[in-house]
């Protein structure tokens, strides 16, 4: 007892207090609360479906309705599952800063946590396609990223490019470039076909073929070494003639008039 | 440069101190001629030939490197250099090298130029281009005895059937312009569905799994690739094939297909165009599944998939041609007879 008041001038001796005072109050609560209250709330999910539902009224009601029915200015979400919110509110699409050709990928404005409580409302709305998890998204066999390339060319590289660097499209709309883009939102912008781009459902590209492809691209942005040096963009002739033109033919040229002027009538050096 | 070295007075013979103010249009020559610090100091040109021999060496040495990094590099080799990042060793080194030993012997032969070949002023005057009038009346008077001397004006047979001989040569070169052929024939008009019957429809095989496909398997807002059966990547012909019997399938809600013909080709929605684009015949499928445009890469052609693919931007001249699909008895997608019009670009031929 002594050495507890010889130290209760101690500057951290109330803070020391505090936590006493809190974590009494804190187990005098859990220790009398009613028993019934904490049940009420059954699961971890309709919690978040909960919290979910008080984001979406804030957040997402003024555009998609206040039950997310859809209105003028933004679609239904019935049924777009959590996939799509996780895809578009991870990837700061959503919410959208204007109307426009295409929402653009920008800074994220919710966490994580947020993020899930917003797909699981929204999912509760109508089924749809469920965010995947990792093992559905990481592939660990080495012939994935081959089998990858094939199926890359055939269904993405029209609109993504062959190297993933992304493409024009009509009125101002764009394929956006794959690079250091989440391997989640890879895999789930090809299950709920985001914007203008279509989908690619399990039923016409199972989900092994998928995982193969994030892995092709994965490898393709992160791993890949590029052989010459310079990429100009992966955009193919256009930027390497243009640098062909200016860099090669401009240091040609000017070499060119730096013989020329130190000769005949020129200055003796 | 030392002093003593400079020449006492201007070479009269390498040209003249300029005009006097007093004639300001009088011609005013070549400036005075001004040697060289290689031209007078012995020195100085010695050390400018050792520079050019040792652009000259250095250029042999680049081209031994040049062969030692063939031998050298494996092919996949991958080496970081800052600032440009992962390149292939081999790619880095074959270039570096033949580019040094070029340079130096474009450099080396430049130096040599500038410092050491004789670098006297010399003017050319020009002259007019025609021949003298002596030499001119010598050629025309040929001319004339030679007209005289064929007959060619009295003989008139002999000139018009020359004439006639010299007219239809050309016609040879135009007859080797065959050789470009033969014409398509009929090759162009059909495509690997052209098989298909209502009473042997050809399924639709999804290019992704190689599988047929149900109708349900196809939903609103995907798109799906689609060949014929019996076609198989492992074929000799394959792409030869493919690049007529190619399918974009795309499922539009019902509601929103504006053409009825379009819709009745089609199954609940599900159409079935050729990704041949009409222009030139690049793969189209840059499908934007919200305003059901595809638009083609090569020259922005856009058709609008909801409106029987008609041509609403760009050089294409036809609609995509769209193939008549529907359901067999266990419920997969079926072609039962080919596309109605010749896929692909314009040909002189299409019927």
């Amino acid at each position: 007892m002594k050495k507890l008041s010889a130290r209760r001038r101690h500057p951290l001796a109330a803070l020391v207090v505090l936590l006493l005072a809190l974590a009494a109050t804190g187990g005098l609560y859990a220790a009398f609360a009613p028993a019934e209250k904490a049940q009420a709330d059954t699961s971890a999910q309709s919690l978040a479906i909960d919290e979910g539902k008080k984001l979406f009224a804030v957040g997402c009601s003024s555009c998609h309705g206040l039950n997310g029915q859809g209105s003028t200015d933004g679609p239904s979400l019935v049924g777009v599952g959590s996939a799509a919110v996780d895809f578009q509110v991870g990837t700061g699409r959503m919410p959208a800063q204007q109307p426009g050709a295409q929402v653009p990928r920008k800074k994220v404005i919710y966490n994580q946590a947020e993020i899930d409580q917003l797909a699981a409302y929204v999912a509760s709305l109508g089924p749809g396609p469920v965010t995947p998890t990792k093992e559905q998204y990481t592939s660990t066999n080495p012939d994935d990223v081959s089998k990858g390339g094939e199926l890359f060319r055939t269904n993405c590289a029209q609109c993504h490019n062959f190297a993933g660097q992304g493409g024009a499209l009509t009125k101002g709309k764009y394929a956006p470039s794959l690079e250091s883009v989440d391997a989640k939102h890879i895999y789930e912008a090809m299950q709920t076909g985001p914007q203008n781009m279509p989908s690619f459902p399990d039923t016409t590209m199972p989900e092994e073929q998928k995982k193969q492809i994030v892995a092709f691209v994965r490898h393709t942005a992160n791993d890949e070494p590029n052989p010459g040096g310079l990429t100009l963009g992966s955009l193919g002739p256009v930027t390497e003639g243009l640098f062909g033109w200016i860099f090669g033919l401009g240091a040609l040229i000017a070499v060119a008039i730096w013989v020329a002027a130190h000769t005949t009538k020129a200055k003796k050096s | 440069m030392p002093e003593e070295k400079l020449p006492e007075a201007h070479d009269a013979s390498q040209g003249h101190e300029v005009a006097p103010h007093s004639d300001p249009f009088a011609d005013p020559g070549l400036p005075a001629h001004e040697p060289r610090r290689t031209d007078i100091d012995e020195r100085a040109a010695k050390r400018a030939e050792r520079q050019v021999s040792l652009m000259f060496v250095v250029s042999m040495l680049a081209t031994i490197g040049f062969i030692a990094s063939y031998v050298i590099f494996p092919i996949d080799k991958i080496v970081f250099i800052f600032p440009i990042g992962h390149v292939s060793a081999l790619n880095f080194a074959l270039g570096l090298t033949l580019g040094v030993a070029l340079f130096c012997i474009g450099a080396g032969a430049v130096h040599w130029a500038r410092t050491l070949m004789s670098d006297h002023e010399l003017p050319a005057e020009r002259h007019p281009i025609e021949a003298d009038d002596e030499v001119r009346n010598d050629v025309i008077e040929q001319f004339k005895t030679g007209a005289a001397e064929s007959g060619f004006g009295r003989r008139k047979m002999i000139r018009n059937t020359l004439i006639g001989s010299m007219a239809l040569v050309p016609l040879s070169g135009v007859v080797l312009l065959r050789d470009l052929g033969p014409l398509p024939e009929k090759k162009l008009d059909h495509t690997g569905w052209q098989k298909a019957t209502p009473a042997n429809p050809i399924p639709l095989i999804n290019m992704n799994t190689n599988e047929p496909m149900k109708a349900e398997d196809i939903v609103i807002g995907s798109l799906t690739f689609a060949k014929p059966e019996g076609l198989e990547e492992s074929d000799e012909d394959f792409q030869q094939n493919i690049a007529k019997d190619a399918l974009m399938l795309v499922r539009i809600a019902p509601e929103d297909i504006k053409d009825k013909n379009s819709a009745e080709l089609g199954f609940g929605g599900i159409l079935a165009y050729s990704k041949i684009c009409t222009h030139v015949g690049c793969p189209i499928s840059l499908y934007e599944q919200q305003t059901h445009h595809a638009l083609c890469p090569c020259h922005q052609s856009t058709f609008d998939l909801a409106d029987g693919a008609r041509v609403i931007f760009g050089p294409a001249g036809h609609p995509l041609p769209q193939l008549k699909i529907t359901i067999d008895e266990k419920g997969f997608l079926v072609a039962t007879g080919d596309f109605d019009e010749p896929v692909g670009p314009s040909f002189w031929e299409r019927s």
